[in-house]
């Protein structure tokens, strides 16, 4: 089917998230506006307007009654999805990079940016789901990352840890009862900032994209490296595909490190690769500048992603990317049906 | 009481300073002092005279002294004995430390008649060595080492499968890989570091040789150990002769050798030379030379011409019997091997010479018995003389061939890899010198008087130039004029000649065959063997095509009937591709496969390499970060005979069939390795997958078991929304009356 190109906002966009059921997408860019698109469509369901600087983050709550955001206007905010109203906000010291939901939705955390004497933080807020009540201004968990910035964080399964990717290619997990730094281990090459962290569905592994041109599946608890997913390119998301045993991988030089710009220099494309077998199987082609940011549709029917160039193009799979196999995948299936 | 300078305890009385050995120290940190005994040699082996002929002998040894220096005012010192008579030696002091070492370099061993011989040694060497103890009175056998035996330099042509080697140097990391058909690359063996600058293949790819701030390194055999080590601080370039026996190093910079800077291996002789020939077998120097001063010449503005160096600058013939180096405009010095003597004690004088180049192979010219080597040279015009062609003998050096030419501009000499046939390409000029035009003047050398056929008419200057290795075809390339400030390199055309067909196949004439316009063309690459030739665009910003030819190829039989017989040739463009940013092309030895290389050297876009056969269907890709070098390991010349090379490609069928079958065997055993390997992953993570799962269940964790959606009353309620859709299929208005 072809993809449907949104084209709501004027700058580059940096993240994209589809709702727990998958009919609607959020994007944040740096034009300072949220949007939300119906997914089957590509229809704006509405925009959120208040922000006062470029957004970083968003996500939404698994029953898609809250919405978070974070920016570079240093605040959080929370707004009620359904009719746009700003429902809270957190004033920080430095910009939020990143802001991730529990599996429960009653916790909140949001990364702050390292600037000015600030170290790179973690704070984690309790959420009430109703819409009415009045939220919590004092965060119950400060996380201070003293050694190397966090980039990226979010809950594992049952909200027991809270794992962090860092600017210097290390993965730490914490404690996400007392915040206290339990593991810490160099999961991509050193001073390769990770770019992405995001969760299986079931929070029990997770990947994370890489400067390094690596994107690496790890066990949440024991923080092994499982899969390695070697492109040729800086990476700068990864997501996990739910139903078929996928990843997909999103990159791009930036424009600053191409010495000439053309497309092919650019590497501007939507890798999958087999998430068992490490190798490329495709790629998706399109956007003109890096992809800043892959998200999966949660019933694994599709995929969307967001540019440097300004748009997000949501793609519904067709019948051979779930017919697709390896040979052995069929073999096993052939045994399972058997059986 | 603290114990303070004065009261130290003085139990260790019997601790006495003058007792310790320290002469191991001593000498090793022994300083030279400046002594300015530098000046001063030791004259031995002078008559012993009479006190009153003393003043004539002085005066005759300085004669002799005052050739290589300065001696110093009353620098002689002849001391003469108790018996009034001197003692057949004496003391000089020259001006300068640097005339003393002269005169120990030129003078000592100097006849001077025939009873006495000069010895000449520096006095500090006299101090030095002649001290009691220095030198050993008996004699000690020299200790042999045991025999060692050592590994087979070439035992990589024993591959079972045939496969050739390459070496590839990516990011600092050198490795040595055998080149499978369908795999990667198989890595032999992988070094960090091994190199500071470049790699580079001995020509029969026995040695792999490694750069070094202090010299050059050699290394072969199955362990990849150090074979050779050649030093030669800040060795730039090095050159091997053909046969491997011999290897050039050159560095920019004057070697500085003397006292206060060792360097193993090279002496005295060595100070001020840039360029060294080495002996590979033993590792010791032959001879150095210093870099030629070149009087730098002026372009028509009076503006100095940068002259490129010719590398190498010393040429070896193709047998590694002599070597040979130009001084631009005067003479050609050849050298004989392994001597290093120069032929018949001078250089070949030839006024104007600009370039030579020694037939690549042992010339066998028609009635010639005797054993030669030829090389070709070209002169400029020179006042009214024309400009010249040569072709030298050696070592009789009898010029075999002359060729005079007129309004040359440049000229290029290309040998057909047999020393068949050598190719002059002549740019020349208009009288106006307005327009270009070149010549290809063809010398046969093997047939008898060496006719010289020229090939004219093209108009366009030719930029490339290319004999078939083993044959007698070529592919030229020619561009046109480049209009005035463009900015795009003139369009190319790639042409291809091929001799007539005679009557028993001598070849004849050589005919155009057919010109490729409209190209960016540039480079031309044949494959080893022949026959195949890769005709490419590189080092440009715009186009990087590669075009895969084939000149035997084999038309249908219907076809072949008609026509095109005369010629010794059927061309056949193969195939067509391009790799961005190339910059090397590299055929293997077997003309099987071809690499073209991305390097870091020049860029730094997309580094890495493609794999091509033959043909021209890409192999494999492979885009590798800071990837500098991919080199094919030569192979020696086949020890087989024509006879026996000709059977086996008579039955050529019956060995692809074995071939065929070992491919395929592998490639089951590959797969089959393959989805083992997939298999295993696959239980594993299943296994993991299942383990999650029985973890979050023990745990209770609802949401994430439901695949992170939170349970809520109302699912299970399905709303459905219709959604009308409504589509005009046909939009027609018609007029009701």
């Amino acid at each position: 089917m072809r993809p449907i190109l949104l084209s709501g906002h004027e700058r580059a966009l940096t993240q994209v998230k589809y709702n727990p059921d998958g009919d609607i997408i959020f994007s944040v860019s740096k034009d300072h506006v949220v949007c939300a698109w119906y997914s089957h469509n590509g229809e704006r369901l509405g925009t959120y307007h208040g922000h006062q600087g470029a957004l970083w983050t968003v996500d939404v709550d698994p029953t898609s009654t809250l919405l978070a955001t974070g920016g570079a206007d240093n605040t959080m905010r929370l707004w009620e999805v359904k009719s746009g109203k700003l429902l809270k906000t957190w004033d920080f010291a430095t910009s939020i990079k990143r802001v991730e939901f529990s599996a429960d939705g009653k916790q909140l955390l949001g990364v702050t940016e390292k600037r000015s004497g600030h170290l790179g933080m973690i704070y984690v807020y309790e959420i009430n789901p109703d819409v009415e009540a009045q939220q919590s201004d004092e965060h119950v968990l400060r996380i201070v990352c003293e050694d190397s910035k966090p980039t990226v964080a979010g809950f594992s399964y049952l909200a027991h840890y809270i794992i962090a990717g860092h600017e210097d290619g290390s993965v730490s997990q914490f404690d996400a009862k007392n915040g206290e730094l339990l593991y810490n281990t160099q999961v991509h090459e050193a001073d390769a900032l990770i770019t992405d962290l995001q969760w299986s569905q079931d929070r029990t592994y997770f990947i994370t994209a890489s400067k390094d041109k690596t994107a690496k599946i790890s066990a949440a608890d024991s923080l092994e490296v499982l899969k390695t997913y070697v492109a040729d390119t800086p990476l700068n998301s990864a997501a996990i595909t739910p139903v078929k045993d996928y990843v997909i991988l999103g990159g791009g030089q930036a424009a600053m490190d191409v010495t000439t710009t053309s497309a092919r220099q650019g590497k501007f494309e939507a890798r999958f690769y087999h998430k068992i077998f490490m190798e490329e199987i495709g790629r998706v082609r399109g956007h003109f500048g890096p992809l800043n940011y892959v998200a999966v549709h949660p019933q694994g029917t599709g995929y969307c992603s967001g540019g440097e160039d300004g748009y997000v193009r949501v793609h519904h799979f067709d019948k051979g990317y779930f017919d697709f196999m390896y040979e052995v995948e069929r073999e096993r299936a052939q045994e399972q049906a058997n059986l | 009481m603290a114990t303070t300078y004065e009261n130290l305890p003085m139990d260790d009385e019997e601790f006495d300073e003058s007792q310790i050995d320290f002469t191991d120290i001593e000498d090793q940190y022994q300083v030279r002092l400046d002594e300015g005994l530098d000046a001063f040699v030791v004259i031995d082996g002078l008559p012993v005279v009479p006190g009153d002929s003393k003043a004539k002998l002085v005066k005759f040894v300085l004669r002799k002294l005052n050739s290589v220096g300065k001696v110093k005012e009353d620098g002689v010192h002849m001391p003469v004995g108790d018996d009034g008579k001197t003692e057949g030696y004496a003391f000089v002091e020259y001006n300068a430390p640097s005339e003393a070492v002269a005169a120990v370099k030129q003078l000592h061993l100097t006849p001077l008649d025939k009873k006495h011989t000069m010895q000449v040694n520096k006095l500090t060497d006299i101090d030095r060595f002649g001290k009691e103890g220095r030198v050993d009175e008996e004699y000690h056998e020299p200790h042999i080492e045991p025999f060692q035996q050592k590994e087979h330099l070439r035992s990589w042509l024993g591959d079972a499968e045939g496969r050739d080697q390459m070496v590839m140097f990516r990011n600092e990391k050198v490795g040595v890989f055998w080149n499978n058909k369908e795999d990667g690359p198989e890595p032999v063996v992988d070094r960090e570091n091994w190199t500071e600058s470049f790699v580079q293949w001995s020509p029969q790819g026995t040695y792999l040789t490694s750069m070094h701030a202090q010299g050059v390194q050699l290394w072969g055999g199955k362990a990849w150990s150090r074979q050779k080590r050649f030093a030669h601080p800040g060795v730039n370039l090095v050159d091997f002769s053909p046969s491997e026996r011999y290897v050039t190093t050159w560095s920019h910079r004057p070697l500085q050798v003397d006292e206060n800077h060792p360097v193993p291996s090279l002496s005295l002789e060595e100070d001020g030379k840039n360029y060294i020939i080495w002996d590979i077998a033993t590792g010791k120097p032959l001879r150095s030379f210093a870099t030629l001063d070149v009087p730098t010449s002026t372009d028509a503005e009076g503006n100095p011409v940068k002259k490129k160096m010719q590398w190498p600058t010393f040429k070896w013939s193709a047998d590694d019997k002599y070597v040979a180096r130009m001084t631009p405009n005067q003479s050609i010095s050849v050298y004989e091997l392994p001597r290093m003597n120069l032929l018949d004690k001078q250089s070949i004088k030839i006024e104007g010479v600009v370039d030579f180049e020694w037939a690549p192979a042992t010339p066998k010219r028609d009635g010639i018995k005797t054993y030669e080597q030829l090389f070709c040279y070209w002169t400029p015009e020179l006042g009214s003389n024309p400009a010249k062609v040569g072709l030298m003998s050696v070592p009789s050096k009898e010029i075999v061939r002359t060729r005079n030419l007129f309004n040359v501009s440049d000229a290029k000499l290309h040998w057909q890899s047999e020393g068949a046939y050598v190719c002059v390409k002549v740019d020349r000029h208009s009288k106006s010198k307005k327009s270009m035009a070149t010549n290809l003047e063809i010398f046969r050398v093997k047939e008898k008087g060496v006719p010289v056929e020229v090939v004219d008419s093209l108009k366009d200057a030719v930029i490339n130039f290319a004999w078939e290795p083993k044959g007698n075809r070529f592919v030229i390339i020619t561009a046109g004029e480049i209009p005035a400030g463009a900015a795009v390199p003139p369009k190319t055309a790639v042409s291809f000649f091929a001799p007539e067909k005679l009557k028993g196949g001598a070849p004849g004439n050589f005919r155009h065959i057919r010109t490729v316009d409209k190209k960016n063309s540039n480079a031309i690459y044949w494959s080893p063997k022949g026959r195949f030739v890769v005709v490419a665009t590189l080092q440009s910003q715009q186009s990087f095509d590669l075009d895969f030819w084939d000149l035997s190829f084999d038309k249908p039989k219907d076809e072949a009937e008609k026509g095109d017989k005369e010629l010794n040739a059927n061309l056949q463009l193969m195939a067509t591709a391009e790799h961005y940013g190339m910059t090397d092309i590299e055929w293997d030895p077997s003309g099987r496969y071809l690499a073209t290389v991305a390097s870091a050297f020049r860029h730094h876009m997309e580094n890495g390499y493609h794999m091509y056969d033959f043909k021209g269907t890409l192999l494999r890709e492979e885009h590798i970060d800071r990837f500098k070098q991919l080199i094919w390991r030569p192979r020696p010349a086949t020890l087989l005979s024509k006879e026996e090379q000709a059977e086996i490609r008579k039955n050529l069928r019956n060995y692809s069939k074995i071939f065929d079958e070992q491919d395929q065997a592998k490639k089951n055993t590959a797969n089959k390795a393959v989805i083992e390997e997939r298999q295993r992953m696959l239980t594993e993570w299943l296994e993991f997958r299942k383990s999650m799962r029985e973890m979050l269940e023990e745990e209770g964790a609802e949401i994430e078991l439901n695949n992170g959606k939170v349970i809520r009353e109302e699912d299970g309620e399905v709303e459905e929304i219709e959604e009308i859709v409504e589509e005009i299929i046909e939009e027609s208005e018609e007029v009701v009356q």
